[in-house]
């Protein structure tokens, strides 16, 4: 089945089998491999991106269920070589360790500071409840983005 | 991890998606936060997939005197950011999953998977919830008692969809909640318990309550129920009506690996009492 999807901006259109999860399809068919698969159990949050401006998990998604979406990705969120402001929080403030979470926390994190410019450390505790992390033990996630709210770091 | 293989059909209205899944045997496609995970670990396999995603019409909430209405394909975080919902609907909608999940995920979804562990149907028994359906025979209403039949099982016939799902709107001196134990992994209810009271004066005139993770299917509290009626609700009497429930659980308590029967037992009166607690402040 045919598909086009605006991602990162760019209008795609490709062939797809309807099985393809959005995951795969950014991954294998689009070179996007900054989204990461984790757990692959919508549980971990690897994958999430933004799908039509909310924060979704990539690999409980089919593509033909994204048809003429509008998504971003990892790769989108920086612009004209300059980190996104909860990018560079994450960088300045040690917000990861191996790094295989750190493309969903950020994407999910994005979102989260966009609906609610005021969260609290409690609210953004909650609001990574679907991402994982077995590195940091979360301190420096929930410190960068504390830091990203302060400078308006939401999408 | 791909699904098994499946032929795609996109329905542009409800009438086509039960004449797509009546001709080619096909399940409903919502969210797909239930059906995609259960289709990668193989556990389901349908031949043809309906995708109902983009029937609109069947998406939000809406009022009509004291009825609400949610379309099926209303995601959980619509429903947790509603004020019209009662408090345990949204309260037990915000509970689901994580914010990804209840972006995706669906109440018509979630309802026709009917997980013994999954938070709506607990609350919708107690709220004495309508579910309406549309098949090739026509439209019919169900009530939340008669839906869920077993674990994973419903009242649904094979070509039938669900429409929406309505509840009566919160009246004064009445109030509801819904309290859960997570799995701390997937977030599911080891134990679940909402719980809807009418309070005057500090009697309790009306009361329906039910739990979910504990049996095959989310269950009336019949027990705690009578218990609770004519009676003035101080926090003593609360802690001895939930403790009835063990009397509406009967030999029926699943146990696996996270939790096992016994103390998911032992955890129901807790959680049936915090419910009732919030139910009562919130009756006030």
């Amino acid at each position: 089945m045919k598909i086009s999807v605006t991602v990162n901006g760019k209008l795609v259109e490709r062939e797809v089998e309807p099985r393809t999860l959005l995951v795969h399809f950014l991954r294998d068919h689009l070179d996007l491999t900054g989204t990461n698969i984790g757990c692959d159990t919508s549980q971990c949050g690897a994958c999430t991106v933004h799908l039509d401006g909310m924060a979704v998990k990539s690999c409980v998604v089919l593509a033909v269920q994204a048809d003429s979406a509008e998504i971003t990705t990892i790769e989108g969120l920086a612009s004209n070589g300059k980190l996104h402001p909860m990018q560079q929080a994450f960088w300045d403030n040690h917000g990861l360790q191996c790094g295989y979470c750190t493309p969903g926390m950020i994407m999910a994190a994005t979102k989260l500071v966009e609906n609610n410019p005021n969260i609290t450390e409690e609210e953004i505790r909650h609001g990574l409840e679907g991402n994982l992390c077995r590195c940091t033990g979360y301190k420096n996630i929930v410190r960068s983005v504390i830091a990203a709210a302060a400078v308006g770091g939401g999408d | 991890m791909y699904p098994p293989k499946f032929d795609y059909y996109r329905a542009s209205s409800t009438t086509e998606a039960i004449a797509l899944a009546k001709e080619h045997d096909g399940k409903f496609l919502a969210g797909g936060h239930s059906l995609l995970p259960v289709m990668k670990l193989r556990l389901a396999d349908p031949g043809t997939l309906v995708d109902i995603g983009r029937l609109s019409n069947m998406k939000g909430i809406s009022t009509n005197g004291d009825t609400i209405n949610i379309g099926a394909l209303t995601t959980h975080t619509m429903v947790t950011v509603s004020d019209d919902v009662p408090s345990a609907l949204s309260e037990a909608a915000g509970m689901i999953g994580d914010p990804q999940v209840r972006n995706r995920g669906t109440v018509g979804g979630n309802i026709a998977h009917a997980d013994p562990a999954s938070d709506l149907p607990t609350v919708l028994l107690a709220l004495k919830a309508s579910i309406h359906l549309e098949g090739s025979n026509g439209s019919r209403t169900i009530s939340a008692d008669d839906f869920f039949i077993d674990l994973f099982a419903t009242a649904l016939q094979e070509d039938e969809i669900i429409t929406s799902v309505s509840v009566s709107s919160e009246g004064k001196k009445s109030g509801s909640a819904y309290a859960k134990l997570f799995n701390p992994a997937s977030r599911y209810a080891m134990v679940g318990a909402a719980a809807q009271l009418s309070v005057e004066n500090g009697v309790c005139l009306a009361a329906s309550v039910a739990v979910g993770g504990l049996t095959p299917k989310a269950t009336r509290a019949s027990s705690v129920e009578a218990a609770l009626i004519g009676k003035k609700l101080d926090d003593e009497m609360l802690a001895t009506a939930a403790a009835a429930i063990a009397n509406d659980l009967g030999n029926d308590v699943m146990g696996d690996m996270h939790a096992s029967a016994d103390y998911r037992r032992q955890m129901a009166p807790i959680f049936v009492r915090r419910a009732l607690e919030k139910a009562a402040s919130r009756a006030r």
